[in-house]
């Protein structure tokens, strides 16, 4: 059932942003309010969005809602089959929360951003930058094939860029912006390729028809390996936009770009772009690639979660909790929790948010200062700030009673069940582990930040309240930070409304013999994704996985509270005890250095190689050829100058010479002529006489 | 002894000698009126070839007719000579075909 009403409220919710974005950038600055504007805009997209949320939850749950058009068809066209490359959008429940998600997050960085970016010289383009990047990510959300997926996937690589970049005087953002730009590009290949693989073989760029065609057992040449390659491209997409392992280097740097930003792009919605891809393309992806991905996404999460405990910056260490939770979701997805990937995707959104805005708010408090031994105590000089992100800190931490307890368990249990079924144990152990250390990082972060005592009093005593506008969405996000919105029962993963009503785990597509067996629809009669197997595993991880995370969490914070607000233990003389340790974690395991090292020297040594190629070679070819070329011409030009040349001259002075001593018998008198005349006749008669 | 008779060995002497006197006046006269008479002479010893063929060859009354326009054309030449030689006398106010190389120039 197609209901215009849905395609007229996706439309209206997708291009009100770019409008904004357009009313920006032609009011050519001469409007000096523009943003607001392009604020009203961002509003009526977002209420568009709550109708969309609204029926696709109650009013007909369910239903997917495609809307399409042909752009480009072709009769014939790879393998003789036709090629009809279809453009549009597809709105199901997932689509609907997402798009919700953004448009509210969006909205409420916009409001954020009004009292935080003031005063700034480039103050409108920010919004409409903002603007370009919301209505990149919808068309992420909403589109129902790959090519406009991929296409939006560039716009928003490019407005993350314009954003991170915003304040390109610093030297600093503006390589973070490239970094990100350049780094992005490299999964986008990956991505690109994958696209390719699926499009010669299925003659579609539409998610529905490649599943299809999966599902009626072709596959990419006829082998189930590159369908699993074809997988592990497009995921490599993800891996770039939603700064796994090993490209996740740009995303800390991000944190260049204003605060807002960081909080929009970097934490709730483009790394979300990643995931979201990867939703899509769930049901055709192989039992290996499966794995491949959950070990990338276990990967990240602990690897960034250490290098998250020692960062002084507040926002760095931001970041690192962001790969590391975006590392969760990978990891979910992969080890088949695909409703909890979706869920900690939208609750993650919103308590990430909130962190990034109340960090926001604290630097902006702080005068721009960033570093955490720089502050403490602000807790009694900023009540609202200091509660809210108390609320969010609580719920990264998986603290029953908030949102992330339900997600994360979910996925902890999902991971100890393929555990279980499948023997990848390492998968699980490093899922688990993350939890201690993010409690651990967080407890620190927040107590640094907002408990004891000031560290600098000069700005402690300037620091203030952020005023309503960024107060605000602090308190509308920490609100939706507890449990009540997903679920009535907050013990229950299970029975959050994501998992037990509003997202359908779609059936597997791919062949079974490279499905894990307990995903085989065959079992369960195509109902489910899940057979009995797998469920019962799940009820047997659901308890052990509860006590245990609560129990890491309890140890985390303690020890948080002994170093950091008991000062029972000194986190300095245990970083000295520990040298390696330390410099490993606070050096980011030496990513940056090691990519610099080999990736970047690499392809300086390799670029300076072919340029000594293109040098010497190249060049030399090139220069000897010319040499040569100038040395025939100049045998060429001798050989004209004296041959041809000197033959035109000989000719001319032949008849020059025979004109100078001919002209002596045209005396002009007629009787000469006679003579000659006569001569002539007789020697003609003598010569021819018979 | 045979009596000689006239034959055509006799004419063609004539005619060449007749000729030869022509030529010998166009080429060694310097008034123009004189080199004219000297054509005539020509024209004349043609005539006499054309009348001994005539008379002697197996041609016919071909000769006498082309004879008979040598005539003609020989007064219609000397008609236009004249009148050439006289705008000549007009224009240079000599009639002495050294003088005349203006072709040269």
């Amino acid at each position: 059932m197609n209901d215009p009403l849905i395609l007229y409220a996706s439309l209206i919710t997708l291009f009100l942003p770019v409008a904004g974005f357009a009313l920006v950038t032609f009011s050519l600055g001469r409007i000096k309010k523009v943003f607001i504007g392009e604020i009203s805009l961002m509003a009526v997209s977002l209420l568009s969005s709550v109708y969309i949320l609204i029926d696709k939850l109650f009013l007909h749950p369910g239903v997917t809602s495609v809307f399409e058009f042909s752009w480009i068809s072709f009769a014939t066209g790879t393998g003789n089959q036709p090629i009809n490359v279809k453009l549009g959008i597809s709105v199901d429940s997932v689509t609907a929360i997402l798009m919700f998600a953004v448009m509210l997050i969006s909205f409420l960085v916009h409001l954020f951003s009004v009292e935080y970016m003031h005063g700034d010289k480039r103050f409108n383009r920010y919004f409409g930058y903002l603007g370009l990047f919301t209505f990149s990510m919808l068309g992420i959300v909403l589109t129902h094939n790959l090519l406009m997926m991929y296409i939006f996937w560039e716009l928003v690589g490019l407005s993350s860029y314009l954003l991170i970049g915003f304040w390109f005087e610093k030297d600093s953002a503006a390589d973070a912006a490239k970094k990100a730009f350049l780094v992005n590009r490299i999964g986008d290949i990956g991505m690109f390729l994958g696209i390719l693989i699926l499009f010669i073989t299925y003659g579609t760029f539409t998610f529905s028809e490649i599943f299809a065609g999966i599902g009626s057992g072709k596959l990419p040449f006829d082998s189930e390996g590159w369908l699993t390659a074809a997988g592990i491209l497009v995921f490599l997409g993800a891996v770039g936009k939603s700064a796994q392992f090993p490209l996740h280097v740009w995303l800390p740097d991000a944190m260049e770009g204003p605060t807002p930003v960081s909080a929009l792009i970097h934490a709730a919605t483009m790394v979300a772009a990643g995931v979201y891809l990867v939703i899509r393309i769930f049901v055709m992806l192989t039992a290996d690639a499966m794995v491949f991905i959950a070990v990338i996404g276990a990967l990240t999460a602990f690897i960034s979660a250490t290098i998250a405990l020692t960062q002084n910056d507040i926002k760095k260490v931001l970041a690192y909790s962001t790969i590391s939770q975006l590392g969760y979701m990978v990891m979910s997805l992969g080890v088949g929790a695909y409703a909890f990937a979706f869920f900690h995707l939208i609750t993650h959104a919103f308590f990430k948010a909130g962190l990034f805005l109340g960090s926001g708010s604290v630097i902006h408090a702080m005068h721009h200062e960033q570093d955490i031994r720089n502050m403490g105590g602000l807790r009694k000089k900023m009540p609202v700030t200091y509660f809210s992100f108390l609320a969010y800190t609580l719920a990264i931490c998986g603290i029953p009673l908030t949102s992330g307890f339900l997600s994360k368990d979910g996925i902890l249990a999902g991971t100890y069940s393929f555990g279980l079924l499948t023997g990848h144990w390492l998968i699980p152990i490093l899922g688990f582990s993350v939890v201690l250390l993010t409690a651990f990082y967080m407890f620190r972060l927040l107590f640094k930040t907002f408990h004891g005592k000031p560290a600098d009093l000069h700005k402690y005593e300037h620091a203030h309240e952020s005023p309503f506008l960024m107060a605000m969405p602090l308190v509308v996000l920490a609100v939706l930070s507890v449990f009540f919105w997903y679920g009535l029962n907050p013990a229950s993963p299970d029975s959050a409304w994501f998992v037990s009503k509003w997202i359908d785990v779609p059936a597997k597509v791919v062949p079974e013999s490279s499905n894990f067996s307990f995903m085989n629809t065959t079992a369960t009669g195509g109902e489910s994704l899940y057979n009995a197997e797998y469920t019962e595993a799940q009820h047997h991880a659901h308890f052990p996985t509860m006590i245990m995370s609560l129990l890491f969490d309890i140890v985390a914070i303690g020890l948080a509270l002994l170093f950091y607000i008991y000062f029972k233990l000194n986190s300095r003389k245990l970083a000295a005890a520990l040298p390696a340790v330390y410099n490993f974690s606070l050096r980011k395991w030496y990513f940056d250095e090691f990519y610099n090292g080999v990736i970047v020297k690499g392809t300086l040594l390799f670029s300076s190689g072919l340029y000594a190629f293109d040098k010497y070679i190249i060049d030399g070819i090139v220069n000897f050829s010319a040499y040569l070329t100038k040395l025939i011409s100049r045998v060429s030009s001798a050989f004209d100058i004296i041959f041809v040349d000197g033959l035109v001259n000989f000719t001319a002075y032949i008849n020059g010479f025979a004109g100078k001593h001919l002209r002596r018998i045209q005396t002009g008198k007629v009787q000469t002529y006679l003579v000659l005349v006569l001569f002539a006749l007789l020697t003609l008669i003598i010569l021819f006489k018979p | 002894m045979e009596s000689m008779s006239v034959g055509l060995t006799h004419f063609l002497v004539l005619s060449s000698l007749l000729f030869s006197l022509g030529i010998y006046g166009i080429l060694t006269r310097k008034n123009a009126v004189l080199v004219l008479m000297g054509v005539e002479l020509v024209l004349n010893s043609a005539n006499i070839n054309f009348i001994a063929f005539s008379r002697f060859g197996n041609f016919g009354y071909d000769g006498q007719l082309m004879a008979l326009f040598v005539i003609v054309l020989a007064a219609a030449e000397a008609a236009i000579a004249l009148a050439i030689v006289l705008n000549i006398y007009k224009s240079f106010h000599n009639v002495n075909v050294d003088e005349i190389d203006k072709l040269k120039e």
